[in-house]
């Protein structure tokens, strides 16, 4: 039933998309162009494509943060500063967290897995449902993202998300990238670095920071695809596979 | 109406000094005229702004010229020591033109106001 009223609503939204695409390729001058930059997306994303992850947590070294680090280089993150006389407790608690890495140990046997978590990229994302303005949204090629000049702040979709992948500005940024900006009171998480696939390029920053090979980035639509190839080949499960929220991110070795 | 006379003064004081706003040193002083004609920039680049800006979070398309980071890449200037100046720094082009027009530019509580984005860059 609910997956009925969710279906309609992506509809309506898809619907509403083109037709705010179409006022915009209607005066054809607008779009006569010499400067684009060589390389990037000139056509809309598409749903040919779904990007998707494979994580090795067998690769995946105790204490190794290579991938967070890089992912808060490549997305701007590590330019945030504490704010003054703030409580570095609560910062720490509170700053924005893309990546991170998490330990899980099964009790019973006692076996430890280490393994990066972010944004899964669900096909059914709760963030998308429970956003009351449309600024969660799902892109065509299943990358989950926020439209931040429609956010309001709500932080529904944190309370939402299952895997606790986003986080909230809560103070003034007095530096952001051109491909992150960042400001107060919007929700952002994991893009799978969607700069870099309106770019051209084929990876992610964390998965090219991986000296241990445990990330594999890549279309799972296209059954060539070294992702596709891997997740064929190796044993894998999506984290909370009873939530069928099919999940674009699969982990191997948990 | 108000506005119908804000642009007429604007536009009357464009014709005596055509690049009034465009600084110094930017790669923009060197140009004819922006990515559309001069007074159509001025009129319209919020509106082709807010366009792109639409195109480009939800359809992923980068590739077009009326991007924000063209803007701030093209009017960005660089002091004595060769660090870019922020676009809405006071005397800089978004903020020059803004400020004399009373009207705020929310782009850069998000938007970064150099072409790197990081200070001393
Ligand atoms: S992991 Fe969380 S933020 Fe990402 S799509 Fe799923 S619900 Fe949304
Ligand atoms: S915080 Fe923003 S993206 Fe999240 S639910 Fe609220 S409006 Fe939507």
């Amino acid at each position: 039933m609910s997956q009925d009223i969710d279906q309609e609503r992506r509809q309506f939204v898809s619907v509403a998309g083109l037709a705010a695409a179409a006022t915009v390729v209607a005066p054809g001058a607008f779009l006569l162009d010499g400067s684009a930059e060589a390389g990037s997306r000139r056509e809309p994303a598409v749903d040919k494509v779904r990007y998707g992850m494979f994580i090795d947590t067998t690769k995946c070294a105790d204490g190794c943060t290579e991938c967070v680090t890089a992912c808060e280089k490549e997305n701007g993150i590590d330019l945030l500063r504490m704010p003054e006389g703030a409580d570095p407790e609560e910062w720490d608690r509170q700053r924005p967290r893309w990546m991170r890495t998490v330990k899980v140990k099964d009790r019973l046997t006692g076996r430890v897995s280490n393994l990066p978590m972010m944004c899964q990229h669900c096909e059914h994302p709760p963030c998308v449902d429970v956003c009351p303005t449309g600024a969660s949204f799902r892109r065509a090629d299943g990358i989950v993202m926020v439209d931040r000049h429609i956010c309001i702040g709500c932080r529904y979709c944190m309370m939402a998300c299952p895997y606790k992948a986003r986080s909230f500005i809560h103070e003034n940024v007095d530096q952001q990238l051109s491909i992150a900006p960042r400001g107060k009171g919007c929700v952002e998480s994991c893009n799978f670095c969607v700069h870099r696939r309106d770019n051209g390029e084929n990876t992610t920053a964390c998965q090219d920071a991986c000296s241990h090979g445990a990330i594999v980035f890549g279309d799972l639509n296209d059954s060539n695809s070294e992702v596709s190839k891997v997740l064929r080949e190796k044993d894998n499960t999506q984290l909370r596979a009873d939530l069928k929220l099919n999940t674009s991110v699969r982990y191997c070795g948990i | 109406m108000l506005t119908g006379a804000l642009v007429l003064v604007l536009g009357a004081n464009a014709a005596e000094h055509s690049n009034r706003s465009v600084v110094k040193g930017s790669k923009a002083y060197e140009l004819d005229s922006c990515v559309e004609p001069t007074s159509v920039m001025r009129k319209l680049h919020p509106t082709f702004i807010k366009h792109q800006r639409d195109i480009t979070v939800h359809h992923g398309i980068r590739g077009d010229k009326h991007s924000l980071s063209g803007c701030v890449d093209c009017h960005a200037t660089k002091d004595a020591q060769g660090r870019y100046t922020p676009v809405n720094a006071p005397g800089q082009f978004c903020e020059s033109c803004h400020e004399y027009a009373g009207v705020e530019i929310p782009c850069f509580t998000c938007h970064a106001t150099t072409p790197t984005g990081r200070k001393g860059e």
